[in-house]
């Protein structure tokens, strides 16, 4: 599956940093913020904007658990879950949950970490529960 | 002022279900054809021809491959790219251009063969996030529902009756592709596919077609159409936005279409006696009543309980089956059966009904749009 079939110069700038182990957002002279990477600015249509660090700190919005893989090569991950996170900057990206592929234990609105991980040549900015994490 | 009222002429379908070796442009040519038959026209009269594009397809310049299959030279024609909300998107458009005087008669048509042609077209990864696994039509609703979930205690009591009564309503249609009805019993030991999405929330996929004739009432008389229905109000709107970046996952442009639709109409929810709910997911079908106003949000379970939602309820939906049972078609069989009800030739009649309110919607709740039809 090719799953670069939308990459652009700046989505490919994005996953290079993310590659880097940098989590980044695009940040507007206007002051809105956001993610997927676009050229320009989808509040005032500029492109007065520049990378932007994120913290790592998010919080979960949503989230699905696959018992079915729409592709071949999710098969053998089955179950996982993906999840809708909100960064503490405002900006929401698609993400995974680390620790829990059934999604048990996950809380709506519940604190998470930045975790970026690597699949081979694919980078991956997953997430991890800060509560799990300081139980341990 | 006076307005010209505009009316559904003429409706027509192909059989639901698989189509192996036929094309999208073939059955909607057949569509079309029994289109023209039911409101007993030729198709010299038609000077338009509105056509939602295939899901499972993507063609250069359909409307007018669809045009050349049917020997039409019309004044307007073309296809459109809205999801399921395109049907009555369109059907809006043929309005308009007959009320401007650029056309007089107008087919209104859909076709596709994601069951038996490219079946991959409800899994298609998304964008970039596929590397996430974030692939099919379905988790994006998944994701509306869990927030629903957890927000309003959404679960089985709400959406286990909107499943039963499609599937009941299905079961006896003699031209629905699943006629087995549902128990709620069953619908809870249904298995999730992408939790909390069960098998029994999700859609039929589909071959087949559907069309729809759109004039004057004047026309209509002047061509004699025997069963013409009143076009009393549309809307639509759109979110734009894709899941995970809207503000708010639990509400739609819903209610800003129905506004639109009912005004236009000079009506209110309470004035309607039958409904033909978009119902891709079950979860699709519940937002669509609240966010029309039928129930405050996340207050549906009263609504939808002890068969309400049925036949010989208080707001009967789906009469065919809908999506869930008739056929996975995105929305224009919904639109045929909010016309035969309005005839009074419905399989599953409503007795008495006056006002028929249909929705339509397309992507992951991208777009809507609402029909009210009347007697």
């Amino acid at each position: 599956m090719n799953t670069h079939s939308t990459s652009t110069s700046v989505t490919h700038q994005y996953w290079d940093l993310l590659k880097a182990g940098r989590l980044t957002y695009q940040n507007c002279a206007c002051g809105h913020r956001w993610l997927p990477p676009r050229t320009e600015c989808p509040s005032c249509l500029g492109t007065d904007w520049s990378w932007r660090d994120a913290s790592g700190r998010a919080k979960l919005i949503s989230w699905v658990v696959y018992f079915f893989a729409y592709d071949e090569s999710f098969q053998k991950k089955i179950p996982y879950n993906v999840a809708i996170v909100e960064l503490d900057e405002g900006v929401r990206l698609i993400s995974n949950i680390t620790d829990c592929p059934d999604g048990q234990g996950l809380e709506l609105d519940m604190p998470l970490e930045l975790a970026v991980e690597h699949e081979g040549d694919v980078v991956l900015a997953r997430f991890s529960r800060i509560q799990l994490r300081e139980n341990i | 002022m006076t307005q010209q009222r505009i009316v559904i002429g003429g409706i027509g379908a192909t059989a639901f279900g698989k189509h192996p070796g036929r094309t999208s442009l073939s059955l909607n040519v057949e569509a079309c054809r029994n289109a023209l038959n039911d409101a007993g026209i030729e198709k010299s009269q038609v000077d338009a021809v509105f056509v939602k594009v295939p899901t499972s397809e993507r063609h250069f310049m359909y409307g007018q491959m669809l045009c050349e299959a049917m020997g039409i030279q019309p004044r307007i024609g073309g296809a459109w790219d809205q999801g399921g909300a395109a049907n009555i998107a369109l059907i809006s458009f043929a309005a308009s251009s007959i009320l401007s005087g650029q056309c007089k008669v107008a087919l209104v048509c859909y076709a596709d063969t994601p069951k038996t042609g490219n079946t991959k077209a409800f899994a298609r990864p998304k964008g970039d996030d596929a590397r996430y696994g974030w692939l099919s039509t379905a988790a994006g609703y998944g994701m509306i529902l869990r927030r629903h979930a957890l927000e309003y205690g959404t679960g089985p009591e709400e959406l286990g009756p909107i499943a039963v009564a499609c599937r009941k309503h299905g079961a006896a249609n003699p031209l629905a592709q699943l006629r087995e009805p549902l128990t709620l019993a069953q619908y809870e030991a249904s298995p999730y596919l992408v939790e909390p999405l069960r098998r029994a929330d999700c859609c039929l996929v589909s071959d087949g077609g559907g069309a729809l004739l759109v004039m004057s009432q004047a026309t209509a008389r002047d061509l004699k159409v025997a069963h013409p229905v009143d076009i009393l109000g549309i809307g639509q709107a759109q979110t734009s936005w894709d899941v995970h970046l809207r503000p708010a996952l639990t509400s739609t442009c819903a209610s800003m279409s129905a506004k639109k639709a009912f005004d236009m109409a000079k009506l209110v929810p309470a004035d309607i006696d039958v409904a033909q709910i978009y119902d891709c997911f079950t979860i699709a079908a519940l937002m669509t009543l609240e966010d029309y106003g039928f129930f405050p949000k996340g207050k549906g379970r009263h609504f939808v309980a002890d068969g309400q939602i049925e036949i010989g309820g208080r707001l009967p939906i789906n009469t065919s089956g809908g999506l869930l049972s008739e056929t996975g078609m995105p929305g224009l069989q919904l639109i045929m059966e909010g016309v035969r009800q309005m005839r009074g030739k419905a399989n599953l009649q409503v007795p008495g009904a006056r006002n028929c309110l249909i929705s339509n919607q397309g992507g992951t709740m991208h777009t809507h749009s609402t029909l009210i039809l009347g007697q």
